[in-house]
């Protein structure tokens, strides 16, 4: 690059030699210059980068695979030198399934099943857009229904431990694990995002009212920590209900996660609305479509469009904050694994548990951003 | 049509009538559903025996708190406990957002570097840390301290007057003398001048069309600043070293090992989404501007500071208060490994030993709203002076 710098006294410009023509060079070495060693400050930051990932990676191999045990049944296998995999070898089901009786497992299976078959569909491009927002509906609205069906069973039959009913009940408290972890981001999400559509709205709305209930709701959801909402369902909101009418833990922490990221989904939603030019709305007006008319078929399909990136990326947030129902006492998988590494036959593994779960978050989570990164790619959505 | 049905219709149709009614059905509703709240809670608290209002906050709190910075004892009563609470929130928050804009700028700033190695490296970092729930950084954090780190009898020695150990860090106390307070006027003077200089220094550009080497002038009496404070600094402070003793240490101060744990985890976090913001803000100032910028004949230095900077910092500042907000709310999970935070001592121990749930969870909820509140209303003022003005 030529850096010349005309000040005022060099009035007259002077000509300049020719430039080279660039050499097209693609050898290792030329590449190596370029991209690791191009300045001083280049080196010193390859070189600092060498330094973390030699100490990082080592210390991690060290640890997760050379020093670690992968063989046996019990604690004392474990010389606790390098990381104790028997540890979640033995517990996994555990850590999959919860509390639930080992031979109703298949329930969950099919729930998991039927997921498959319904997604599948709705990501198929080559499907017809019309049987996929079928499929789509199915999922959001029938399927969460025979799910928890499914996973509840009939409430009339008890399960007894050595020979249960195919369709005995199995109540909330016995739920837990990766199947309550995604219980809850699965039913926060598909509740929260329309709740979320009618807050934003609202607070787009002409009606003075309308809009300030929706402003201070959105705000105070979004103004305080998710912890102090999930206590207030927890803690104060059997006292707001009348006496005899009470929920489970289960449905008490969703009614939190969804007041919250309802709040959420409403401001991502509103972005969407605002980034749509004022002609759009001109021109529904313009051609007699009423509120409902303009909202259903002019405004919020736009809307929608450009911000499903910004749904994913809160969703991903939502996948992630579901961990915090251990605060009040549901056992989903953190708190599972939390709970087995303070069992006196398996004491001190939490590092193991830890990086079991951070291992399954991130790969739900990193997927679901690679996923909203193919959509924004897709949709053709400019960042400037 | 009968004539009637026709005037039912076009009351129906006015949309004056309808606005009037909607907004009248909701605030009935919430009329409604207010009023029963109120008179369930009364019911179910005299039912459970514990009278509402907020009198319980003069009672005795009888439990110890680990950190307090400011008085406090077992016999303080529960307004104690809530500032207690509120500090120790407020001192994490401070720390976190000091480390969470080191740690995020300098990766931010790495992560457009020419290294193909250090840019790589931050994009593990990113995408690793910002897919993993806080919680579970947190508790991660905790325990692979309380694993690493000695017992406190046996502590890791730093340097001549610090201890680690699993309890704390213990580190040296440092008491302000006079003359503390002449380098705080210094400080501001310092301040001062600087603007002063900048101001000087852009009039004489705009009158001359010649630069003062504005920025050398204001690093030299940084400089100079900052070596005055190293050399007086035993002067500036009286400095008591901590001494094992029999109970732990005499003299020094004592950081608590959840705090540092809790300190990292959050700066680790948010750290990671402040650096993609960074780069995604010096990204999106239009190339043209850079371009054009170099065309007039500007310095690339120039072109940095004076063009592509202050363009991308009024895209970065916004999202960077957010995650400030996100830090200071995060905090909260401090619950999670014992720190005494807000939500810990006040929503946690007193709620338990009162019952009071409502009205902790009101103040609970109003601290953390203050906080927000004022950061957007500040916030939306900001926007207002930096948007761009469009027509």
């Amino acid at each position: 690059m030529v850096e010349r710098n005309y000040q005022a006294e060099n009035s007259a410009f002077k000509e300049l030699p020719d430039r080279q023509s660039p050499i097209k060079e693609t050898s290792i070495g030329y590449w190596m210059r370029a991209n690791l060693f191009s300045s001083f400050t280049s080196l010193l930051l390859t070189l600092i980068s060498l330094f973390i990932i030699a100490v990082v990676i080592w210390g991690l191999l060290d640890w997760t695979v050379l020093k670690a045990t992968w063989t046996g049944t019990t604690q004392d296998a474990c010389d606790r030198e390098g990381a104790c995999w028997i540890f979640i070898g033995e517990k996994f089901l555990n850590f999959i399934y919860g509390y639930y009786p080992q031979l109703l497992y298949w329930r969950i299976n099919l729930v998991v099943i039927l997921f498959t078959l319904l997604i599948i569909p709705v990501t198929l491009k080559r499907i017809a857009l019309r049987k996929r927002l079928l499929y789509g509906s199915l999922l959001v609205f029938v399927y969460p229904v025979i799910g928890a069906a499914l996973i509840l069973g009939v409430p009339s039959i008890t399960c007894n431990v050595s020979d249960p009913h195919p369709l005995c009940y199995v109540p909330t408290t016995k739920w837990g694990g990766l199947m309550m972890t995604l219980i809850l981001s699965y039913v926060g999400i598909v509740v929260s995002i329309p709740i979320g559509i009618l807050l934003a709205l609202g607070r787009m709305s002409n009606m003075p009212v309308i809009k300030m209930l929706s402003i201070i709701f959105i705000e105070i959801c979004r103004g305080v920590p998710l912890i102090t909402i999930l206590f207030m369902a927890s803690v104060v909101l059997p006292i707001f209900l009348p006496p005899g009418v009470e929920f489970n833990k289960l449905v008490r922490a969703l009614i939190g996660i969804i007041f919250f990221q309802s709040a959420y989904y409403a401001e991502v939603v509103r972005g969407g609305l605002q980034a749509i030019p004022k002609g759009q709305h001109e021109a529904a007006d313009a051609a007699g479509l009423n509120y409902t008319q303009k909202t259903y078929y002019i405004t919020l399909p736009q809307a929608l469009k450009i911000v499903i990136p910004s749904i994913v990326g809160t969703s991903i947030s939502l996948a992630k904050d579901t961990s915090l129902v251990v605060i009040i006492g549901l056992f989903d998988v953190l708190a599972i694994v939390t709970t087995s590494a303070a069992d006196s036959n398996w004491l001190g593994f939490d590092s193991e548990g830890y990086v079991f779960v951070a291992f399954i978050f991130w790969v739900f989570c990193y997927s679901m951003s690679r996923y909203s990164y193919y959509l924004e790619r897709k949709y053709g959505i400019q960042k400037h | 049509m009968s004539d009637f049905s026709k005037r039912i219709n076009s009351i129906y149709n006015n949309t004056r009538v309808r606005v009037i009614f909607f907004q009248g059905a909701t605030i009935a509703i919430l009329v409604v559903i207010f009023a029963s709240v109120i008179v369930n809670m009364f019911a179910n608290m005299e039912r459970r025996g514990i009278p509402v209002g907020f009198d319980f906050l003069s009672e005795e709190a009888n439990f110890g708190i680990l950190q307090t910075l400011i008085y406090y004892t077992e016999t303080s009563n529960y307004v104690r406990v809530f500032w207690v609470g509120v500090i120790n929130t407020a001192v994490v928050a401070v720390a976190g957002i000091f480390l969470v804009t080191v740690i995020g700028f300098t990766v931010g700033i790495a992560r457009l570097s020419q290294s193909w190695l250090m840019v790589k490296l931050t994009i593990v970092y990113i995408e690793i840390f910002r897919n993993i729930p806080i919680l579970l950084q947190i508790l991660f954090w905790n325990s692979i301290l309380r694993t690493v780190l000695p017992k406190p009898t046996e502590p890791l020695k730093l340097g001549s007057n610090m201890y680690l150990s699993i309890k704390s860090l213990v580190i040296p106390k440092l008491a302000p003398t006079p003359l503390f307070f002449v380098m705080l006027g210094l400080l501001v003077v310092l301040f001062v001048a600087i603007w002063y200089i900048n101001r000087f220094s852009k009039n004489y550009l705009d009158r001359t069309g010649k630069t003062i080497p504005n920025i050398t002038i204001n690093l030299g009496l940084v400089g100079i600043y900052i070596v005055a404070v190293v050399v007086l600094f035993g002067n500036i402070f009286v400095i008591v070293d901590p001494v094992p003793s029999k109970f732990g240490y005499t003299g020094g101060s004592d950081i608590i090992l959840e705090f540092i744990a809790l300190t990292f985890a959050l700066s680790f976090y948010h750290a990671t989404y402040i650096a993609e913001q960074v780069r995604a803000s010096i990204e999106a100032v239009d190339k043209g501007q850079k371009e054009s910028a170099l065309a007039l004949g500007l310095k690339p230095s120039f072109v940095m500071r004076i063009v592509v900077l202050p363009q991308a910092l009024r895209s970065t500042i916004p999202p960077l208060t957010n995650q400030y907000l996100n830090l200071t709310k995060n905090s909260s999970l401090a619950t999670a490994i014992g720190y005494p935070d807000l939500v810990s001592v006040f929503a946690g121990t007193a709620l338990n030993q009162t019952g009071r749930a409502v009205e902790i969870m009101f103040m609970t909820m109003a601290v953390y709203l203050m906080f927000s509140l004022t950061i957007s209303v500040i916030m939306n003022w900001y926007n207002k002076r930096v948007k761009l003005v469009e027509r």
